[in-house]
């Protein structure tokens, strides 16, 4: 057995004419959250399918806990846990019910299959509504249910695709709680998503996949060190003095972006403080109306566009 | 890991069973849908073309093997719905037996078809009908009904597997319908125009009926290879077609 939870040597899977991942490596230490980051297409959900025995890959050498997925295919479902894109829950069934059978399905044998649906009922508080049926749950209770489902047996290495997506902010707070509250009991997690607020939340190392590989990878700070950090954004009452502004501005002339049909400039800043008191500062010297202000991270678009702009 | 095949089969039983539970009201709309095709067919439409003797006797076999191939349905939408919902992903990410799925898709479709049957069969008596060929060929003819229930159960899933869609399962569920009726179900093939009459006498659901109703009625046992037949026939094409679609989805 390697230190890795999870080893992606050379992935590749093609549908028809369309290859969804074309050599895809990664590697996973135990014990750590890992995010996959990418837009739709990217190959993400392929590569959790693959990781998590529901689909086979045409080439590569892929491990999850110390198993082979193709030839070792029921070691690896003994220690995982999945949570798809789509909750995998039978909706005619009560929470209670779907936790019961897929502890039976596990093997616990009926009396340690209910006492563990109880344990994740009360742990996820969905205590209440156990016996209702899960056409009748809100999106984020099917959410939870469907996590719980996945932590049955305290999985080596729990996969969750997309967790957040089409939740509210509530809901996706709740989900964002519940996954910290994992790792802490040595879980490996492997998180695809497309925010990068969600990686930068729970991921210890993030991978930037687009097009079936993996373009960048590192801590969530390196990537956005590595596209510059912050940026302040200024939208201006008239868009024919950009040109103006850009010029006095005391930021980074060679990172200025401008949006004409926005009225907006946007630069990096290293400093943040002294980037928006000398930036309100020069404009006001020069005379320049400004409607707006405003200091951010960079978003998931400008990252990925950096990174993989830098690998064509 | 199939030492767990029964256990898994068995929890995957229960699974639909406390379906059931849940959903009275369908499980009773679905036995009674049969007999009412049967009161309207008996009392307001039919009459019997071309059937000698007491038309309930030709036609309550019938309404019976109609019942198991409308079996197919309830089949095929069930699976279709577990595919769309991805809980069919869940199970196989999970360390249970291979199949499992199947098999208690399959226990509870044809226990929900024996209850079929006894309903059908109640209402049946109640309507006058006399089955005069003794228990042995009573049992029997169940067995023949079920068998060729089996058959439209495996037929069910590899449709569902192949059309994926709930909105395929519509046009089966309108094809089922001139499929079920180009039979002797409901009237005799020599009542019929001629290649009618031979295309209904290959319907294998007509083999079927043709055979139950010799056994019902103390006529004989020449009818049930046929019966016997066409469903494993069926069965041989379709069962393995099936099982390869369904270890299919990993690809």
């Amino acid at each position: 057995m390697t230190q890795a939870a999870i080893t992606v040597d050379g992935a590749r899977k093609k549908y028809g004419e369309k290859q969804a991942l074309a050599g895809l490596d990664l590697t996973v230490a135990r014990g750590t959250v890992h995010g996959v980051l990418g837009p739709n297409g990217a190959g993400k959900t392929t590569l959790v399918r693959i990781l998590s025995t529901l689909l086979r890959p045409d080439a590569g050498r892929i491990e999850v806990a110390g198993h082979d997925v193709v030839r070792q295919a029921y070691a690896v479902r003994l220690r995982i846990g999945l949570l798809g894109q789509h909750a995998a829950l039978d909706e005619e069934l009560g929470g209670r019910q779907n936790l019961e059978m897929f502890g039976r399905l596990h093997h616990l044998g009926a009396r340690r299959a209910r006492a563990r649906a109880d344990e994740l009922l009360e742990r996820f508080a969905l205590t209440d509504t156990g016996r209702k049926a899960v056409r009748h749950y809100s999106g984020g209770m099917r959410r939870r249910l469907d996590l719980a489902a996945s932590l049955i047996t305290e999985p080596e290495v729990l996969f969750l695709d997309e967790p957040t997506t089409g939740l509210d902010p509530r809901g996706r707070a709740e989900v964002w709680a519940s996954v910290r509250s994992l790792v802490g009991g040595g879980t490996t997690v492997l998180l695809t998503t497309q925010y990068l607020e969600e990686a930068d939340q729970l991921a210890d190392r993030v991978s930037v996949v687009d097009a079936g590989r993996v373009v960048a990878d590192g801590t969530p700070e390196e990537l956005k060190k590595a596209t510059g950090g912050d940026r302040i954004d200024v939208v201006l009452r008239d868009a024919g003095q950009l040109g103006a502004a850009v010029a006095l501005l005391p930021v980074d002339r060679s990172g200025v972006s401008v949006d004409p049909d926005r009225r907006l400039l946007s630069a990096p800043v290293t400093d943040r403080m002294a980037a928006l008191s000398g930036v309100v500062r020069a404009l006001e010297e020069a005379g320049i109306e400004a409607e707006d202000v405003a200091l951010r991270r960079p978003t998931l678009d400008e990252v990925f566009l950096h990174l993989t702009q830098e690998a064509a | 890991m199939s030492t767990y095949a029964l256990t898994d089969s068995w929890t995957m039983t229960r699974r639909e069973l406390a379906h059931w539970a849940r959903q009275p009201v369908r499980v009773v709309v679905g036995l009674v849908f049969p007999v009412m095709l049967l009161l309207m067919f008996g009392y307001l439409i039919g009459g019997g073309r071309g059937v000698e003797g007491e038309y309930v006797d030709y036609l309550v076999p019938g309404m019976l093997a109609l019942t198991m191939a409308f079996g197919l349905e309830g089949t095929m939408i069930a699976v279709t719905q577990d595919l769309d919902k991805g809980v069919i992903d869940r199970f196989r990410s999970l360390p249970m037996a291979n199949g499992a799925v199947l098999v208690g898709r399959s226990v509870a479709d044809m226990l929900q078809s024996t209850v079929g049957l006894g309903v059908l069969v109640g209402v049946g008596f109640a309507l006058g009908w006399r089955p005069d060929g003794g228990p042995g060929a009573f049992v029997g003819a169940l067995g023949l009904l079920l068998f060729f229930r089996f058959a439209m159960l495996w037929i069910g899933i590899f449709l569902a597997l192949v059309a994926g869609k709930p909105e395929m399962v519509q046009a089966v569920q309108i094809l089922v319908w001139p499929v079920g009726f180009l039979s002797n179900a409901l009237a005799a093939p020599a009542s019929m125009p001629d290649w009618l009459g031979t295309v209904v006498e290959w319907n294998p659901m007509s083999r079927t009926a043709t055979a139950v109703r010799d056994l019902f009625g103390g006529l004989g046992t020449d009818h049930v290879w046929a019966a016997v037949a066409w469903p494993l026939a069926l069965l041989a094409v379709f069962f393995p077609l099936a099982v390869r679609r369904f270890a299919a989805l990993s690809k």
